[in-house]
């Protein structure tokens, strides 16, 4: 319960509708609780002959009470819940901003589907607690004494009597949401494994097809959703209970009522239009006794849930500018330096990388080569600071990569991932991602550079084109090129390319390397490899291998080495001579 | 990944055709079907008589002074509303009951539908888009089919219940009371309508906060490496802050129609209190008649209101009803043969005889570079060992998925034993081949079900000799649990070496007559290396083997080496002969095999 307390300052941020929204409670049911008094006036005003003026003016207060009391509750809600709504807003805009910060690994580690959560069942849980269950617990508490008041003052006896039933309204709705709950947390956790099932099953059917298991499988999945079946019948057992045992509770109120009202009426101590109040006001009453037991579940789910969120906000971004970033660095110029750097995944004993050190001026190009797996793409993460190193340090201009304020950095970097992730939008604006207000030409020009734009000039809106899911899907090396021309237009002062031309055919590639070449004048350029045509005019060559850097040279005097470089060199010759046969 | 897109598009509320279709499954429960219906038009009956009795209590007890009739017609309501409470019980229980059958019903059809249909149709459909069917759409037809249908006879009854009684004790007073009615019903057809489109509107809304945050986790590395934290929060807040709006409108109809059907139902009260309250001077209406009345107002309310919300349960309903049957209705099998032949035993000879084959299988021409394997021929003899080599995308794995017949060629034969396995049925074609593949398939269980697969035919004798044979046996009886160890999820708890193993012991305890074996080219360390190519020695004796290989050892073992290259055989012979030919097989070995270094499997999960 203490984490809702964290709501503080959302709630405070909106003090004003939500005392707003208690003024228009408080109007709303001076008026409501009126009207069962009007109606047993008039009721009883009936035995002494009252004239037809006098019942139409009872009528006429009965309707203007509800029409005050309905406009005051119009402005409760206007207030209350969409306060909430805007907290809403608040806690979804600052979980997504603290989450897109987050490192990497935060994301490595967790499923998406887990993030997504937080975002989908917590925070509107959260909501649910703000808006709604604010609301009614502020109504339902003040209609509640001011109701037991007036009842009170009225027969006191008959109250005691009537209420008797009342409370176990709210335990028993307290007690079954509580069961149900529990047994719906079972079913959920069922409903999990059944999921899990299905997915292994469909993701592992050629396995179970080639072994001809599909008739157990069946079976399988039978005992399992027989027993999710089961524990739904167990559920709805209960379940089941809570409408009729309310039906029961109230009309045994009622029934209260007419039976001993009735004896006071017979006695002379009441009068018919008061046991038709009670009536009424026991009707106004159930909904409370409801309400009570609904609100201390729905808290309890909210508490959870602020539980959960406040776990993701405390996770701190790993990377970001601290006090010793220099925040005069406005701009960099690209020379990059490593300082016997060693680096290791947080979950792993093992080095990735060993001890690397590496200099690369301005202006240079530098190809990577190495084998699958020799930490060519750790190094080059390393850069735009993804990672940091364990051991060592990177000097960006000769100055500390620490100091660089991120921001600068990372704008001065165009970084082309291995696998190109591209967002469900337009291929314009997927080019543009990284700048602001741009030309079309230059989106023609950076278009033509990574040799995609006659291709998408073929597609259905040409740059309008959406691409993903909704839209028209790409192919490896269409995304690739899309990619390449997305880190070409922020003109980069370091240009980093992480095997990105694997899914380009040779001729494709041949052409981007060419018209890469005037582009590349004047920024520091670093390209992965795997293929050595790509690498082989760089200033020279880096050889990965197993974290370590085994070989730097140029591709001549790699090949007069005669180690990993010519090595890969003679295999990849020899590819292109099998794809000849 | 559940697609948070695919499943929000709304259509309409009722479509007969899917509703018919939807009702049969509900056939087989008829007679809880019928004890519901039943139970419906006694509550639709019971509900509307105490407000009834009431009126009797005060116009001939309460005002007659009448104690003993008073506490009798007390004692009356109150066995009423026991029954009353007891039936209603029983009529959601049994509605939920009925919905919980029907879902496990078609839950079965539409998983075991899925357990027929031939490989081509996972190849074309993302596995998290089967799950839901399965899982998700299914169970969104429940509420459809607990409180849906029967509820809505439910609601209709009461009503029609309640205006009995109102009519039968004061007709004027009741056309005068009911004169609100239109006004109630148009109230809540004009929130309905508002709220709808209101709903709507958030739903596209947050359909799309919950792509949005989908994809940017997904790519957040890009958001981070470009440095558009900034805009991208920008572009967040903008669909957020339209969501906040969204939903503060349809608050705005709330905030409205609430008040509205209170005021409605005090007009009605206002009503009978100025005209029932005249009639009661006259003499025409008793006071209890008029208090009766005041209940009823209250009462008919509540499904009136119920009526409009079933709307939403039948949307939903309708939308995964159309996902359901469109799978289900989807029909793509192996055609099974007109005169299959029994394949009681077989000795393992293979034949693959100008076979053509093609992945596209829409009916139109293949164009030539479609073909992925072309007139594939060759003869493997009962016993022999061999391997399969070639680049990637040369058409090995194709050679195994015709071979089990996931697919079938366009053209050409594929024999065993001399019988073409068009006219094999599946099933008993895959009983004497067992396939190992490379990336080893684990379920949730323990290690013997990952190995038995859950047959049980197979005695734990057999599966513990099979595991000693393999040498899987050391790691397995390591294990607190040894073969009760439970496998978590793909796995987790085991290497690489060790799934590796259990695949193998698994297709061991099967004692298949042919054995497919994909080679792992996941590297391991020096140690398991050794007991896996064991293993695989163990593994092919005393049975026809076809593998695709990737370690040389493997290869020199090999009676024949098969040599396919861009889909069509091009060399074949033993490992010495065809490096004599100083062809294809010399240049892959050269590239493949010789001083193997390269390491095959990305080390870190990190660039996906």
């Amino acid at each position: 319960m203490r984490s809702l307390l964290e709501l503080k300052s959302y709630i405070l941020k909106y003090k004003k509708l939500y005392l707003l929204g208690l003024l228009a409670i408080l109007f709303s049911e001076a008026f409501y609780v009126l009207i069962p008094i009007l109606v047993g006036r008039a009721i009883d005003s009936l035995k002494f002959g009252v004239s037809g003026e006098k019942l139409l003016w009872f009528a006429t207060l009965v309707i203007g009470s509800t029409l005050l009391s309905g406009i005051a509750s119009f402005f409760t809600r206007q207030t209350m819940i969409v306060a909430s709504r805007k907290i809403e807003y608040d806690m979804r805009n600052d979980f997504y901003r603290h989450v897109q910060g987050l490192h990497y690994l935060y994301f490595r580690d967790k499923k998406i589907g887990d993030i997504m959560a937080y975002a989908t069942n917590d925070i509107p849980a959260v909501r649910n607690f703000l808006g709604p269950g604010i609301m009614y617990s502020v109504e339902t508490a003040i209609e509640f004494v001011v109701i037991l008041a007036i009842m009170f003052s009225m027969n006191f006896k008959l109250t005691l009597i009537t209420l008797i039933p009342l409370p176990l309204i709210s335990y028993l709705v307290y007690r079954i949401g509580k069961i149900v709950h529990e047994r719906y947390e079972d079913i959920q956790e069922h409903f999990g494994t059944m999921t899990t099932v299905a997915q292994e099953n469909i993701s592992g059917i050629r396995v179970l097809k080639s072994y001809v298991r599909e008739d157990y499988e069946i079976e399988k999945f039978r005992k399992l959703s027989f027993e999710y079946m089961l524990k739904n019948i167990k559920l709805i057992k209960v379940q089941s209970l809570t409408y009729p045992l309310m039906i029961m509770i109230t009309g045994i109120s009622i029934i209260l009522v007419v039976w001993y009202g009735g004896y006071q009426v017979i006695a002379g101590a009441m009068t018919l239009g008061q046991i038709t109040s009670f009536l009424i006001y026991l009707g106004y009453l159930i909904w409370p006794m409801i309400a009570f037991g609904w609100i201390m579940n729905l808290t309890q789910r909210a508490s959870a849930s602020m539980d959960r969120l406040l776990e993701v906000f405390k996770v701190e971004p790993k990377i970001k500018d601290t006090d010793k970033t220099d925040f005069s660095i406005k701009e960099i110029k690209g020379e990059i330096r490593f300082k016997d750097v060693w680096f290791k995944y947080p979950d792993s004993a093992d080095y990735v990388l060993k001890n690397i050190n590496l200099e690369i001026k301005q202006g240079q190009t530098v190809g990577i080569v190495g084998y699958t797996g020799s930490g060519k793409t750790t190094l080059v993460n390393l850069i735009p600071r993804l990672f940091e190193p364990d051991k060592g340090e990177i000097f960006i201009d000769g100055v500390d990569i620490n100091k660089v304020p991120l921001k600068v950095l990372r704008e001065n970097i165009g970084y082309v991932q291995q696998e190109v992730f591209l967002f469900s939008d337009s291929v314009k604006n997927n080019i543009t991602f990284g700048v602001n207000g741009v030309s079309e030409e230059k989106i023609f020009e950076v278009a033509k550079i990574a040799h995609i734009y006659e291709e998408i000039m073929e597609f259905p809106n040409k740059f309008d084109t959406i691409v993903g899911e909704r839209g028209i899907t790409l192919s490896g090396g269409q995304k690739q090129r899309v990619g390449l021309a997305r880190a070409l237009i922020k003109e980069p002062k370091i240009l980093i390319l992480d095997d990105s031309f694997s899914s380009v055919d040779a001729y494709t590639e041949e052409m981007i390397l060419k018209n890469l070449k005037n582009f590349r004048k004047g920024r520091t350029t670093i390209i992965i490899s795997h293929r050595i045509t790509a690498v082989k005019d760089a200033d020279f060559i880096v050889v990965l291998d197993d974290g370590e850097i085994v070989e730097t040279g140029t591709h001549e005097e790699l090949l007069k080495l005669g180690g990993v470089y010519a090595d890969l060199y003679q295999k990849q010759l020899l590819e292109e001579e099998l794809e000849k046969i | 990944m559940h697609d948070f897109r695919d499943d929000e598009i709304l259509g309409k509320a009722y479509d007969s055709k899917l509703m018919k279709r939807l009702l049969k499954y509900v056939k087989p429960y008829w007679k809880q079907v019928t004890i519901a219906v039943f139970l419906v038009l006694i509550l639709a009956a019971l509900n509307p008589l105490r407000p009834y009795i009431t009126k009797f209590a005060i116009d001939d007890y309460i005002l007659k002074s009448n104690y003993e009739g008073l506490t009798k017609l007390a004692l009356l309501l109150l066995g009423l509303l026991f029954i009353q409470g007891i039936l209603q019980y029983l009529l959601s229980y049994t509605t939920e009951w009925i919905g919980q059958k029907t879902i496990f019903d078609l839950r079965m059809e539409v998983f075991a539908h899925l357990q027929r249909l031939a490989l081509r149709f996972f190849d074309k459909n993302p596995t998290g888009r089967l799950v839901t069917r399965v899982t998700n759409d299914v169970e969104s037809l429940n509420e459809m089919y607990s409180s849906g249908i029967i509820l809505v006879f439910g609601d209709i009854f009461t009503i029609i219940g309640i205006l009995y009684f109102m009519f039968s004790l004061s007709f004027e007073l009741s056309v005068v009371t009911l004169s609100v009615l239109p006004l109630l019903f148009y109230a809540t057809f004009l929130f309905r309508k508002k709220a709808r489109e209101a709903y709507r509107e958030v739903r596209t809304l947050i359909a799309r906060i919950n792509a949005f945050l989908q994809e940017h986790f997904s790519g957040v590395s890009v958001v981070q490496v470009f440095n558009r934290e900034q805009e991208e929060f920008k572009k967040f807040d903008s669909i957020n802050a339209k969501y906040r709006d969204a939903n503060i409108k349809s608050i705005f109809y709330y905030s409205v129609f609430f008040p509205a059907v209170e005021l409605i139902s005090a007009i009605g009260v206002g009503l009978i209190i100025w005209y029932g309250g005249g009639e009661v001077l006259k003499g025409t209406v008793t006071v209890g008649v008029l208090i009766s009345f005041l209940q009823y107002t209250e009462m008919f309310f509540r499904p009136v209101r119920d009526l409009s919300e079933k709307y939403n349960i039948f949307q939903t309903a309708m939308a995964s009803a159309e996902r359901i049957f469109k799978l289900l209705d989807t029909k793509v099998f192996i055609k099974p043969p007109d005169n299959p032949i029994k394949l009681e035993k077989i000795h393992g000879d293979i034949e693959f005889k100008n076979v053509w084959f093609a992945y596209r299988d829409d009916g139109e021409m293949v164009s030539d570079d479609e073909w992925i394997l072309k007139n594939v021929s060759f003869k493997i003899n009962a016993g022999e060992k061999v391997a399969i080599v070639g680049a990637t995308g040369a058409g090995k794995s194709t050679i195994i998925n015709l071979l089990c017949k996931f697919y079938e060629p366009q053209k050409g034969q594929i024999l065993i034993d001399g019988i073409d396995i068009r006219n094999v049925d599946e099933k008993e074609l895959r009983k004497h081949i067992a396939v190992v593949l490379q990336d080893v398939q684990l379920f949730s269980g323990n290690i013997l079900t990952n190995i038995t697969l859950g047959n049980d035919k197979i005695p734990m004798e057999s599966v513990i000799e099979s595991s000693k044979l393999i040498g899987a046996d050391k790691f397995i009886e390591r294990l607190p649990n040894s073969y009760f160890e439970p496998v978590q999820e793909r796995g987790a708890n085991l290497s690489v070496g060790e799934k590796q193993l259990i695949s193998f012991v698994r297709a061991l305890v099967y004692e298949p007559k042919i054995l497919i074996l994909d080679e792992a080219t996941s590297s391991v360390d020096v140690e398991t290396e050794k007991i896996i190519q064991n293993a695989i020695e163990k593994l092919l004796e005393n049975r026809t083997a076809i593998i695709i290989a990737h370690r040389l050892s493997t290869i020199q073992n090999s009676d024949k080496i098969i040599v396919l290259h861009k889909g069509e055989v091009r060399e074949v012979g033993t490992h010495d002969e065809l490096l004599a030919l100083k062809g294809i097989y010399y240049r892959l070995y050269q590239l493949q095999y010789k001083d193997r270094r390269t390491k095959l499997v990305n080390v870190s999960g990190i660039t996906r």
